[in-house]
């Protein structure tokens, strides 16, 4: 480098690879007659979205949410992650992006009964790569950011449902993901749990980070910036 | 990314799935702890009692060997030489390696005559029993171990001339009343004069010598036509009974060499060995049985954990954990409990032969290497019992997984 040759600092001219980019996305589950769960779709979510994908059930939402989260392989088309594209990328590699890119929370809320508050947000952070020496710090403030950090060592049966979601958000972000996925996250929640969660996904797309919930629920989908309704295997943005 | 899921991870995540279920936990390495006591207690008492056996090696029942005329059995039921040593028998084996001292001995017919020290013929006197009269070569004392008390041993001089000349055991000397030689005392077979030259003792292996009278072979030839010597006493080296075994009939009787009967002490180290295999083939049969049933157990749990646990691996899948990751952990976790189940077995296996052997005041003698080696050996067994489920558990597909809970 030298001063002849300064470095392109123009952030409008490099283009910035939307986080996901369906291109022609389509999902048959073979049988007979084959099931069509997802027909040709297009859809992109720029970094710092906040989508919401709202259909009834039985309308391909989890399909979605198992392609968008590398858990399945679309039958035809291709996705980008972050402009990656994933279709015959190895399953190692599909491991490692869902470890480093994308964070998980579902309706189950999924965390291990045995294991402390703690040890479950740590969870996240063996296979992302997380440096061993910022594990811990990392956990902790991701805690700390859920408002969970007086619970570090319970264990999640002793928690409410609503504090067991807030674990699972922390463990999805703990790996500083470029995009979390909810499925149906406020699913098992009553109300007033149910307006913690979404406010603290609120506070998460404020410090710019990219949401994608899956939801039926249109209190839940209304939060959103974006919302695109998924029916028979059809997805249609809302505007 | 060089800090994805280390070894440190893979054994915490291990450690943690097996701590969270202690009661399992039991049940599952019960099966190896078995197998491995049972292991350890079979060769740690193997070694003990081999220990034991080397303890009370007899140095004198080891270097000891004898030859003899086989036997056979006549019409009327008594036992009869087939065939007698030669008197040069002595001198025969005496050429042979290993042997280091030979002699022969024999029993002297003396009819109705007495051994007195007196000649007196008191009819008054209760009737007494002689003490035994036997004819022995030069070399004979040495073969059987004897020492001398007091005076001297005859010698082959005294042999050939057939001098008049015996030696007495101690119990016999203290019957006849002689305890010093250097007055020349006599005794009396029958009529016959016979100066005691000396006293000896010792002879372990042949107690007899002690209550008896013993003359050299050819003043028992010339004296009581003595026909044959009936045994050929061996001093031997330390293991080379099964050399002089073979060779010594061959040596006596080289063209009928089966008429020679053999009595030799089996190698040192054969008789330990024998004593082991007869407890290890059993025990050690059960001990495998006991441990392939507990590999079975650990399989079986270790796949029973696996089923129960689709959701947590579907949920790793999801945070990032590749198949491989996934596979090893339970491959750890089934080792890990085997290694456990290794070590509580070999403690048990440890105690139960101190135990045995307090019992028995025995001296505890187990290899520190089959202790430690048995406890790793169970750490194998849990490796191998964990490939099929860890294998099932890497197949897990994530969606399926993560449809239930965790």
């Amino acid at each position: 480098m030298t001063a002849l040759d300064p470095a392109p600092e123009l952030p409008d001219l490099v283009e910035v690879p939307p986080v996901v980019e369906l291109r022609g996305v389509t999902r048959v589950f073979p049988g007979d007659p084959p099931v069509h769960a997802l027909h040709a779709s297009d859809l992109v979510v720029a970094a710092g979205d906040y989508l919401s994908i709202v259909g009834p059930s039985g309308s391909g939402k989890s399909t979605l949410l198992h392609l968008l989260g590398l858990l399945d392989r679309p039958t035809s088309g291709e996705y980008l992650l972050d402009g990656e594209p994933t279709r015959d990328i190895s399953e190692a590699r599909r491991s490692a992006l869902r470890g480093g890119r994308i964070g998980f929370v579902f309706q189950q809320f999924h965390l291990l009964p045995h294991r402390t508050v703690l040890d479950n947000v740590l969870l996240a952070t063996l296979y992302s790569g997380v440096p061993r020496a910022e594990r811990r710090e990392r956990a902790l403030a991701a805690l700390d950011r859920v408002h969970l950090s007086h619970r570090l060592h319970f264990l999640p049966t002793t928690l409410s449902g609503g504090e067991r979601q807030r674990v699972a958000v922390a463990r999805a972000v703990v790996a500083a993901p470029r995009v979390l996925l909810a499925d149906e996250p406020t699913g098992n929640l009553d109300t007033t749990n149910s307006a913690g969660v979404l406010e603290l996904f609120d506070e998460l797309h404020d410090d710019g980070l990219t949401l994608v919930v899956i939801t039926h629920d249109t209190v839940v989908s209304a939060r959103a910036d974006r919302r695109v309704r998924i029916a028979d295997g059809r997805l249609t943005e809302v505007a | 990314m060089s800090d994805r899921f280390g070894a440190r991870d893979l054994f915490r995540e291990a450690s943690a799935g097996i701590d969270a279920r202690p009661g399992r936990l039991f049940l599952t390495i019960l099966g190896t702890v078995l197998g491995i006591a049972s292991v350890v207690v079979t060769v740690g008492l193997a070694q003990t009692a081999a220990g034991q056996i080397a303890r009370r090696f007899d140095a004198v029942a080891a270097t000891q060997a004898m030859a003899s005329p086989a036997t056979t059995r006549t019409a009327d039921g008594s036992q009869r030489a087939t065939q007698s040593l030669p008197w040069d028998a002595d001198a025969r084996a005496g050429r042979l390696n290993g042997v280091e001292a030979a002699g022969l001995v024999a029993t002297v017919d003396v009819g109705d005559a007495t051994v007195t020290a007196v000649p007196v013929n008191d009819p008054s006197a209760p009737e007494a029993t002689s003490p035994a009269v036997l004819a022995g070569s030069a070399g004979l004392l040495d073969a059987v171990r004897g020492t001398v008390v007091t005076g001297r041993f005859f010698d082959a001089g005294h042999d050939e001339r057939g001098d008049r000349v015996v030696v007495l055991g101690t119990r016999a000397a203290q019957r006849l009343g002689v305890s010093r030689v250097d007055a020349q005392p006599s005794v009396f077979v029958g009529e016959r004069a016979y100066t005691v030259i000396g006293i000896i003792d010792g002879m372990q292996r042949r107690t007899d010598l002690l209550d008896a009278v013993l003359m050299p072979d050819g003043t028992a030839r010339q004296d009581f036509a003595l026909a044959a010597p009936e045994e050929l006493h061996l001093r031997i080296a330390v293991g080379a009974g099964p050399l002089v075994a073979e060779q010594v009939p061959i040596a006596l009787a080289p063209n009928t060499p089966e008429v020679v009967t053999m009595q030799v002490p089996s190698g040192g180290s054969s008789v330990g060995s024998d004593v082991q295999a007869d407890i290890s083939t059993i025990f050690l049969a059960l001990g495998g049985v006991a441990l392939l049933i507990g590999g079975l157990g650990i399989a079986n749990v270790t796949l029973l954990s696996v089923m129960e646990r689709v959701g947590e691996i579907g949920l790793r899948r999801a945070l990032g954990a590749r198949r491989r990751d996934i596979a090893s952990q339970f491959m750890i976790e089934s080792a890990t409990v085997g290694l456990l189940g290794g070590m509580v077995g070999a403690a048990l296996g440890v105690a139960a032969v101190v135990a045995v052997s307090a019992a028995q005041s025995w001296t505890p003698i187990l290899d520190i290497w089959v202790v430690l080696g048995a406890a790793a050996g169970g750490g194998v067994i849990g490796l191998l019992a964990g490939i099929y489920p860890a294998l099932k558990a890497a197949s897990v597909e994530p969606i399926a997984a993560l449809r239930g809970g965790v």
